[in-house]
């Protein structure tokens, strides 16, 4: 015998049962939900690239195309080991790298420093957004021969002109990473009466991360555009400089080689900034 | 329904729990508060005795939060003030503590990390910190949590470590910010169990504000209701029971009868304070 206080659990069931013996006939409804949804295939990407790498070689061994305006992968593929066995490759590269390097550390480090102060501090919010907005826009690039003038035709007006892009992006991410921390977070941490380097070590830089992390992404584009600018202009070594000579030779094998090995750079860094977000924010 | 005095009250209070080792009142003088020109909260003043449980409760935008904000020191009134008498529990490493409505827990930090947090900057040594982390821990029965990241957590279960964050510094007195409000029904149920528990003892006291009479009548000794904007102590609602009496399931009907009481209180001013928002 079924629990008393369950009796209209019962009455329910058989209602429920009676209507479904009385429905003359069913139809499935129908499905409205499919598509928008942010998947990726794993191996699409890839086929898709081999595909237009394998058409443009197609396109250069049939003679479709002429290998002066586009040579061939292959072809560029064998340039690029001439120039490694030549040690011409590690020559230019290790220029670029050094300017990048230098250039994108001075530049972090000091946007770090300034876009902290401008998130933690009213003064200096005032003051820095007001140069930031006006000389965010400028390009760096447009400087570099007023810093030729300044800091003379060595290695030091091309980092600087890095170092130039990189603060005003990273400056930016920085503060605005540090503008969007919960205020809960911190108000949380001063209602324990935690003092204001612990709230900005433990609270304010993992919170503004993510941010941070992002911005790198931008000024690792950044770093790379200026530096092949700069060679371009004014370098006897570094990729910049060699794919501009490669370009005024006609080689162009070799001045693709030159944008394959930036692509490659390109790609490495990005490598780089997922493998520290996914240790440094391995809590997302 | 009972009216009193604050002094009353907290004789009521005491009587209800007993002897206790907490010593500190909290007390809001003459508080008022405006935010531009906005006034929020009008001359409000009352004490918050040594192990005693104060609801807090008005319609909406009457000032509970921006009130409960000053009696903790995170915001300057713009008249009045918030004090203490008496001094903190022996041990308390931060006698007036938030619970969070949000339960504002740090993502990057696991549960161990978030209750430990507080405990950083207060000169103890690891194992200190640890055994008071441990303690705070078993007392809100995460010990078995302690490596879960906030993320991986229930509503309830953060509200859990929000909770084991707060006694890890040996609190006098919680300060409550509707602490339930972001839960389910079911989840705020189990952990009003827990509140009813955790304060028993009278070795905490507490300020809870709510907009759930319910709750306010199961937990608080005594229930400050506020006008609608700008906050004013409209009454001080000493509730008739001990807190034995309360948990007795023979006075969920005087307990309910309460609640319709104060529901009356403040019907009218809750419709005119929902227009208000409306109309803004």
């Amino acid at each position: 015998m079924p629990n008393a206080r369950f009796k209209m659990l019962d009455r329910a069931k058989m209602a429920e049962t009676q209507r479904a013996g009385s429905a003359a006939e069913t139809r499935p409804v129908r499905f409205r939900g499919a598509g928008f949804v942010q998947a990726t295939s794993r191996y699409a990407g890839w086929i898709a690239l081999l595909l237009v790498i394998g058409l443009w070689q197609l396109a250069g061994s049939t003679g479709l195309v002429n290998p002066l305006f586009l040579p061939a992968p292959l072809a560029i593929g064998r340039a690029i080991y001439q120039l490694a066995i030549s040690g011409a490759l590690w020559h230019h590269v290790s220029y670029s790298l050094m300017r990048i390097g230098a250039g994108w550390i001075l530049g972090t480090v000091a946007g770090i420093a300034v876009g902290f102060a401008i998130g933690l501090f009213a003064v200096a919010r005032s003051v820095g957004i007001t140069f930031i907005s006006a000389l965010f826009p400028i390009p760096k690039i447009a400087l570099l021969p007023l810093l030729i003038l300044w800091l003379g035709i060595g290695e030091e007006p091309k980092i600087a002109t890095i170092a130039l892009g990189v603060f005003f992006s990273t400056a930016i991410s920085v503060y605005s990473g540090v503008d969007a921390v919960p205020r809960n977070l911190i108000r949380m941490a001063q209602s324990f009466n935690v003092p204001f380097s612990t709230i900005v070590r433990r609270v304010i830089w993992p919170g503004a991360l993510p941010a941070i992390l992002a911005g790198f992404r931008i000024t690792a584009s950044v770093a790379l555009l200026l530096v092949v600018s700069a060679e371009m202009i004014g370098a006897e070594f570094g990729i910049g400089a060699f794919v501009l000579q490669a370009g005024n030779l006609m080689q162009t094998d070799q001045l693709l080689a030159g944008v394959v090995i930036l692509s490659l750079f390109g790609l490495a860094v990005g490598k780089l900034i997922n493998l520290l977000e996914t240790r440094l924010l391995r809590w997302r | 329904m009972p009216r009193v005095s604050n002094h009353e009250a907290r004789s009521t209070a005491a009587a209800n729990f007993g002897s206790t080792d907490v010593s500190m009142d909290l007390i809001a003088d003459h508080i008022s508060h405006r935010f531009g020109a906005l006034e929020v909260l009008h001359d409000v003043s009352f004490t918050v005795g040594a192990g005693e449980v104060v609801a807090v409760v008005g319609p909406s935008g009457c000032g509970k939060s921006t009130l409960l904000s000053i009696l903790g020191g995170l915001l300057q009134p713009s008249a009045g003030h918030a004090g203490l008498r008496g001094a903190a529990p022996a041990g308390s490493l931060n006698p007036l503590t938030f619970v969070f409505q949000d339960f504002a827990l740090l993502p990057w930090c696991t549960v161990e990390g978030n209750v430990e947090f507080p405990l950083l900057h207060t000169g103890l040594s690891l194992g200190e910190r640890r055994a008071l982390a441990d303690d705070a821990l078993r007392r809100t029965g995460l010990l078995d949590f302690r490596a879960t990241y906030p993320k991986q957590l229930s509503g309830g279960m953060r509200q859990r470590v929000g909770i084991a964050r707060a006694l890890a510094v040996r609190p006098a007195i919680l300060l409550m910010d509707e602490p339930l409000s972001a839960l389910d029904s079911q989840t705020r149920e189990l952990l009003m169990e827990d509140f009813i528990r955790l304060l028993a003892g009278g070795a905490m006291g507490a300020v809870y504000v709510t907009h759930n009479l319910e709750e306010a009548v199961r937990l608080a000794d005594r229930i400050v209701v506020l006008s609608r904007r700008p906050g004013r102590v409209r009454e001080v609602v000493a509730i008739p029971l001990t807190r034995d009496e309360r948990g007795d399931i023979n006075a969920r009907g005087k307990l309910l009868s309460l609640q319709g009481e104060l529901w009356s209180l403040i019907r009218e001013e809750a419709i005119d304070a929902e227009r208000e928002v409306q109309d803004a």
